[in-house]
């Protein structure tokens, strides 16, 4: 029987009138590392905010728990944990002070918290740095210690508001290594993120959000395989003649991008064909073949992070055909 | 009547939880204290040097006592409000808005009534605190006649909730940290300035003698001096009921204004 950790029902955010989150249902299970994916501004904290009861829901059904979120947050913040967007650690303590205050906010007696506290510290590969005052620790180690903190009265559910966001590639990888040791611990993740990657790495599930509603859900592999298909064949070409390519090519695929000079051709299954086309075509300057990833899905689904000529025809031509 | 009891839950923060943040805040407040403290001690008791001997050379006795015996209970009051004012208002915005202290608070089982509530409680504490180190203080030098003065923390406590509150009232609506500046002009001087401390208020035109009456200071001071002096009467509980009733009556506001300053 899988036990429901979050369960979203037409849920509703509006600040000032404004639709931040305008009617979304979602379910997260019990174990599962569950993404919230979008571009900035498309309403990923403000869902996480609700879950962890700071913002009141506008709209919808929200239980969290077990416990509907508009009766019972005390019982709610007892056992989920949360790792804010920016970092809000004590600076003028320690490391390990850092851990003992928030555990105090939680009733957690001090014994408790030493014991806690030593193994999250040793957990985080944080031990060294102990007596350190945080102020003086790197933005990867506060990052560590933030998530350590959430974790300090052993929660049901973590979430973890892009966890990673200003990291360097190292702390980055290192962050996502502690990820995936909790969840085979059978820690319940919730992660929102810009970062396509993280969450083809962590995420067994996943929205795509975007101003305010779900573009599409489901598994990362199936998300891609759905919407973009396997294989994506980057190629350069006159902007004049973009039409001309993607009209040769349009039976063979199931979609595509414009971006500048480049056109990304999306396709279901095998690349032979429409390889044979682009090596016949005079006005294709190079291409390439590599594999479909969630950034071709996304892109493909918010049309953001490419720029666009303003052209309405090329606008107009966007809206890519699912096969 | 649902409104009210509405009102009614804002008084409900007074808890065990409002209890943890005021131990967070006492346990940095253990750390850093040394250099606290002092910039909250020292700069009264320059006041009360240059005031009470310099100016008090060319000062009468004012109602059987020397001018310095005169301002002390003033100065204590004064630097206990100055310490409230500026905890709730400067550390608490930085506390708020740069280091995200509140955000990290409210996502455990503490909600934002009970933070707010805690950070009153430590500016109460830091009043009463520096408060009373002055009384100390200006007891050993001498000026403090009557046994009555060992209550003076318990009116510290009442100045200090007061002052938390005010300053509290402000943090819910400042934009910018700077705009606490107004803060303390146009509230806190005026109100170390014309509440009694530097000289009785029966020398000012009656119309300014009423408008203190609305100043808590005013009444702080009266107690203060009173105690002080062992001038002990039946009045002071006026006072004390008039501070009571400031603090209960605008004891909701704070929260109020954080609540809509914070969350949307």
């Amino acid at each position: 029987m899988v036990q429901l950790i979050v369960k979203a029902e037409n849920l509703q955010k509006n600040y000032n009138g404004f639709p931040a989150v305008a009617g979304i249902d979602f379910q997260i299970q019990k174990g599962q590392c569950f993404g919230i994916l979008g571009p900035n501004g498309a309403g990923k904290t403000t869902v996480v905010a609700m879950i962890y009861c700071f913002h009141p829901v506008s709209g919808g059904k929200l239980t969290v728990l077990g416990h509907d979120v508009n009766d019972d947050p005390r019982a709610i913040k007892k056992r989920l944990g949360v790792v804010p967007q920016e970092n809000n650690l004590d600076l003028e303590l320690s490391v390990r002070e850092n851990l003992l205050i928030y555990a105090g906010y939680y009733g957690i007696t001090r014994d408790v918290a030493e014991k806690r506290a030593g193994e999250l510290l040793h957990f985080f590969g944080l031990s060294a740095k102990a007596d350190q005052e945080v102020d003086k620790i790197s933005g990867g180690m506060k990052r560590r210690l933030t998530i350590a903190r959430g974790l300090i009265h052993s929660p049901d559910l973590l979430i973890l508001d892009e966890p990673t966001t200003g990291l360097d590639p190292q702390s980055r990888r290192l962050i996502w290594d502690h990820l995936r040791s909790l969840k085979k611990k059978g820690l319940t993740l919730i992660l929102t993120t810009h970062y396509l990657e993280e969450a083809s790495q962590l995420c067994d599930d996943l929205i795509i959000m975007d101003k305010g509603v779900i573009l599409d859900d489901g598994k990362p592999a199936g998300l891609i395989k759905k919407q973009v298909g396997t294989k994506v064949l980057e190629v350069e070409v006159e902007p004049a003649r973009r039409n001309n390519l993607v009209g040769s090519v349009e039976h063979l695929i199931s979609g595509y991008q414009l971006a500048g000079s480049t056109v990304y051709l999306f396709v279901p299954e095998d690349e032979t064909e429409a390889v044979k086309v682009l090596n016949a075509s005079s006005y294709v300057n190079a291409f390439q073949v590599r594999p479909a990833n969630l950034e071709d899905v996304f892109l493909k689904l918010t049309g953001r992070g490419l720029i666009y000529e303003d052209d309405d025809n090329l606008e107009n031509h966007r809206h890519a055909q699912t096969s | 009547m649902p409104k009210l009891h509405k009102l009614a839950l804002c008084y409900l923060p007074v808890n065990r939880w409002a209890l943890k943040v005021f131990t967070r805040n006492l346990f940095v407040f253990r750390k850093t204290w040394t250099t606290n403290l002092a910039f909250n001690i020292v700069e009264p008791l320059l006041y009360l040097a240059a005031l009470g001997v310099g100016l008090g050379m060319l000062v009468d006795d004012i109602e059987g006592m020397s001018y310095t015996q005169f301002i002390a209970p003033g100065i204590v009051a004064t630097s206990a409000m100055w310490a409230a004012a500026a905890e709730c208002s400067y550390d608490s915005f930085v506390r708020m808005h740069y280091q995200k202290i509140y955000h990290a608070i409210v996502a455990t089982p503490i909600n934002l009534r009970e933070v707010v509530t805690g950070e009153l409680l430590y500016g109460t504490f830091k009043s009463v605190l520096s408060g009373s180190v002055i009384m100390v203080v200006v007891a050993a030098l001498g000026l403090v006649p009557s046994a009555w003065a060992l209550l003076t923390p318990l009116v510290l406590v009442l100045n200090g909730m007061a002052f938390s509150q005010l300053a509290m009232i402000w943090t819910g609506i400042v934009p910018k940290i700077d705009n606490f500046a107004y803060f303390f002009t146009l509230i806190i001087t005026p109100m170390f300035l014309f509440s009694g401390v530097f000289f009785p208020l029966e020398v000012l035109p009656p119309i300014l003698q009423q408008l203190a009456w609305l100043l808590p200071l005013y009444h702080i001071i009266v107690l203060l001096r009173s105690l002080t002096m062992g001038l002990v009467s039946i009045d002071l509980i006026y006072h004390f009921l008039w501070l009571l009733i400031f603090i209960l009556v605008i004891f909701p506001l704070p929260q109020y204004l954080m609540r809509r300053r914070l969350i949307k």
